[in-house]
Parts: structure tokens; sequence; C-alpha cells
């Protein structure tokens, strides 16, 4: 602003230097307040803790390494079963919008039935329902195989839509061009698919990392349930399950910090200005 | 109006009349016979027939909705037409609005017509993810088959054709409107087709961006490309064109070099029309 003042003028404006300094200082005084906020609100709840539950710094010491191991295992489940999600997606939503009336069937009854029914009853499903059948898969597995199936539901409708984001010209000068059907989607509309996509598959990333927690109750070892295991039978839950949820609070600050960067970089590779 | 009844273009029969370029005798590369398209129970075209020779440059003008655009699309179809032949440098695909028979064979027939005869869309259409050079190169490389080095030779050549060597490495939402469009033709000159389709190549560009879109395209048409082009530039059809098509309501009205057409139109429809157009500018 202020080097389009100067070029466009030769001087700056004794009163483009006075509307900077305010803004400046409305904006430093703005994150000063902001974390003011967070810092007195946080202090206030720990402070409140701290003289009402007995909190014993050596056991959370001793239990803190087993408990922080589960985010190693809560990260493995989601990101394991966020990819299988987005390959079920990409399948998905080429059935929704397929001309063909079995494979369009087959996906749109995937995505009723996974849609229509809760996470965990799925969970639960896998695990205890389907050894009657003969099917028996450990307790890892089936957490993958539960949360890319439920994912892999809300991601159809996600990419369906983002296909359908894709200007038609974009498919007609690809046909124009002479690619065939499978070339026109692999080479010009799934690429821009994904970019329109990109921020929603983010946003289920991170909520899948919570939602994994849920498979803590047919026994995965992930964060949830070493809190559990460590807090039960010593009676100290409160410690554990403190420390599990922070621990899933600073993932998702974290996902949340690595999301809005490569949203930044898709912007930018898609206007290039 | 079906088309029995339609009246032929008495005027100007463009069977008679090879290109003013091309040796007599020569076949045409593009035929279109008797061409009908619906929408749903819209009759559009009523029964279209065009020779395009090659070396010409034919311009089909005529008011929105006349069904020139529709013509110009089923011509590689992009629209199925719903009855009528079109034929393409010797590929010949009937019309198949029930698409009973669209059969690998007749695929692939398709693929060969839209290889040979490139478009060029009012939109530009370019792909926002690939840089220029790569918009060039992805249909010669995946779909002729040609290596990658020579396609990009080939792009570079066209390229520097339409004047923007030097945006080779952009990606197209960096450049204006005007060219976006030289990319796009850059684009299709890429794929070395036998003609070249412009529907309507101006008429999303800013006014002051359409002189360089059209010095391009003249220039095509000065050095023998063949070229059906969807148009209301008068200008450009006077000076480019070999032969101008008149379209009303799904038929031709009138048809001849454009000395005939635009200057001295017979048709009451036709001088209507002009007349109209040049008011308003």
């Amino acid at each position: 602003m202020a080097v389009q003042a100067a070029t466009a003028s030769g001087a700056v404006a004794p009163i483009v230097l006075e509307v900077e300094a305010a803004q400046r200082r409305h904006r430093v005084s703005f994150q000063l307040q902001f974390v003011l906020t967070w810092a007195v609100i946080l202090g206030a709840v720990a402070l409140f803790l701290a003289n009402t539950v007995k909190i014993k710094p050596d056991f959370i010491a001793e239990w803190l390494p087993f408990i922080i191991g589960g985010v190693w295992i809560t990260l493995a489940i989601s990101i394991l079963s966020i990819f299988f999600a987005v390959i079920l997606a990409i399948l998905g939503a080429l059935g929704r919008l397929s001309a063909n009336p079995y494979f369009n069937g087959v996906a749109s009854l995937y995505v009723s039935l996974v849609r229509g029914t809760p996470l965990i009853v799925q969970i639960l499903f896998i695990f205890l329902a389907l050894p009657a059948a003969g099917i028996v898969i450990d307790p890892f597995p089936t957490g993958v195989i539960a949360l890319a199936f439920n994912y892999g539901a809300y991601l159809t409708e996600v990419f369906r839509a983002g296909i359908q984001a894709v200007p038609h010209g974009q498919t007609e000068a690809a046909r124009a061009l002479g690619m065939r059907e499978r070339q026109v989607m692999r080479k010009v509309i799934l690429p821009q698919a994904t970019r329109i996509v990109i921020p929603a598959v983010g946003n289920d990333f991170i909520a899948m990392t919570k939602d994994s927690a849920l498979v803590s109750i047919i026994g995965v070892q992930e964060l949830l349930y070493r809190a559990q295991a460590a807090g039960r039978p010593t009676g100290q839950s409160f410690s554990t399950l403190i420390v599990a949820a922070i621990m899933y609070w600073v993932l998702t600050i974290i996902l949340s910090f690595f999301q809005a960067r490569l949203e930044r970089r898709m912007a930018a590779g898609d206007r290039n200005r | 109006m079906s088309a029995a009844t339609a009246a032929p273009v008495a005027v100007h029969d463009p069977y008679a009349r090879p290109g003013a370029l091309t040796p007599a005798g020569a076949p045409p590369i593009v035929s279109v016979a008797n061409l009908e398209k619906y929408y749903h129970r819209n009759h559009v075209l009523r029964g279209c027939s065009l020779d395009v020779y090659p070396r010409e440059t034919v311009c089909l003008i005529g008011r929105s909705g006349s069904g020139k655009s529709t013509l110009l699309r089923c011509i590689n179809f992009l629209e199925e037409p719903t009855v009528g032949t079109i034929e393409v440098d010797g590929v010949k695909v009937d019309a198949d609005p029930l698409r009973a028979r669209r059969d690998g064979s007749d695929r692939e027939k398709i693929r060969r017509i839209r290889t040979t005869a490139q478009m060029v869309f009012q939109e530009f259409n370019l792909f926002p993810h690939m840089r220029v050079i790569d918009n060039l190169i992805e249909a010669p490389v995946r779909v002729k088959g040609v290596s990658r080095d020579q396609a990009i030779a080939t792009a570079e050549k066209y390229l520097a054709k339409v004047g923007l060597s030097e945006k080779r490495d952009e990606y197209p939402n960096r450049l204006s409107g005007g060219q976006k469009q030289r990319v796009a033709i850059a684009r299709a000159l890429t794929m070395e087709p036998k003609v070249l389709l412009f529907d309507e190549p101006t008429s999303a560009l800013d006014p002051t961006l359409v002189g360089e879109v059209l010095n391009v395209m003249k220039e095509l048409a000065h050095e023998g490309a063949t070229m059906i082009v969807v148009t209301h530039e008068m200008a450009f059809a006077r000076e480019a064109a070999d032969l101008v098509y008149f379209i009303e309501e799904g038929v031709f009205v009138e048809a001849g070099p454009p000395e005939q057409v635009i200057e001295a139109p017979r048709d009451p429809r036709t001088q209507a029309f002009l007349s109209r157009l040049l008011q308003r500018t």
C-alpha cells in the first residue's frame, strides 16, 4: 500500500501514514486482548481444578509416556483410514455420477447405508457381529475399516459435489481434443475436483482423528484407550482423561495448521496471482 | 416445418462451388448431410446440409438461437444429432440419438473426427491446472501418441504463431481473455488438425481484445487453413470467408460468397438480420 502511494504521487501523503499507523495499533491491541482472553479463561479453569481435584504429578509423570504413545496409534489409524476413505470416496463419487444403473445403485446404497447408521454401531458390527458369519478381524484393522467406510461415504458426497463443480466446458474441451472419457476424468476433471475438495477432506481428517477415539471400545490401544487403561484401575481418570483431551486438542491444532498451509498453497497454484 | 418441406437454399448451391483455393473435383473435407437436431421436442436444426472443401473458410451467421452453434457442435459430436450424417476427412458417422449403435468402433470414429476437426470455444476452456505449454501438449501426447519432445516443439511453434511464446510457462489465469483465446487456438493447432471449428471465439471477449484474436484467425484463413466459424463479426466474415451461410430457425436461408450474402443479401430475413446488426454498431 505504502509503495503504491509513494509511486503514484512521488511522496506518501501524511494521512496515509497516519491511517497505516492506526491500523497497526488496532491489530496489535486486538491480538493482545485475544491472547489475554485465552490465558485468563484457561488459567482460571486450571486454578480451580488444581484446588479441587487431587492431582498427583508423580502419577502423571509415570504414565505420560504410555498415554502419549497412544497418539501414534491414533495418528496411524486416522492416516490409514483417510487414505482408504478417499479411495472409496472417489469410487463412490464416480458411481453416484455414473450412467450405469448397477454401479450407481451400489454407490448410492453404500452412501445411504453408511450415513444412515451410527459409526459406533458400524464399529461394533464389524467387531462383534461379523464373527458370527465367520469373519474375524483384529481390533486395529477393524477400526481402520470402520472409519474408512464411514468417512468414505461422507466424502463420496463431497467428491461428487467437487466433480460437479468443475465447469462443463472443461469436459467439452477435453472431449473435443479427442480424449477418451477415462482420460477426461483422470487428467482434466479429477485434478480440478481435488483442489475443490481439499478443504473439506482436511476438515474430515481432523474430525476423524477425534472420532477414532470410538475404536477404543473394541480394544485398539490408541490415545483414549490408554488414558482409560491408566486411569481406571488407579482411580486417576481425571488426570489421564485431561491428558488425553489435551493431546487431542494439540493434535487438531497442529493438523489445522498444516491444513491451512496446504489450502494456501493450493489456492496459490490455482490462481497463480 | 420438417426437413422434407424446408425450402432448399436456392440462391447459392454450395455443392456446385468447391472452395476458391481447392482444385475442382476435390472431395469436401467436411460434409454435413441433412442434419436435424431436437432438444427434447424443440426442433433446433431442421435439415442442414453443408460441404466444406479443403482450404475454405466458411462463416455461419445468424441470430442467437438460430442453431448455428448447435450445427457446429454436431460436427464434432459434442451434441448428438437427431437425424443426418456427418463426414469428416472420410470418416462417416450417422446420427444415433438413441445411442443404440454407439459401440466401440463408432466411438473411435467420433474420436478421429474430433482429432481431425479441432474446436475453439467461446469460453476458451483452457485447463486451469496446467501451464500453457502443458495445455498444448496434453492431447497430442495422450491422444495422438506424439512424443513429448516433438509435441513441445510443435506447441512452441504455434505459440510463436499466436505471438505468445513468452507465456509458455504461465498458468491460464495469468492471461487476458484475448491471450487465453490465442492459447486456445494454439492448443487446437498443436493437434495439427485438418479443420478448425470456431464457436463464437470473440463473443466472450472485452471489445478491445477482439482484434488480436481475429487477426490470428485472419492469418490462418489466408494461409489456407480449413475453418468453419460461427461468428457475429461481419467484418471478419467479409474479409476472411470464402462462403457465408445465413441460418435462421434451423435452416440455411441464404449462402454464398460474402460479397453476396453480406453486401447484397437477397433474402428478406438475411436483410433484416444484417440491418439490425449494423444498427447496433
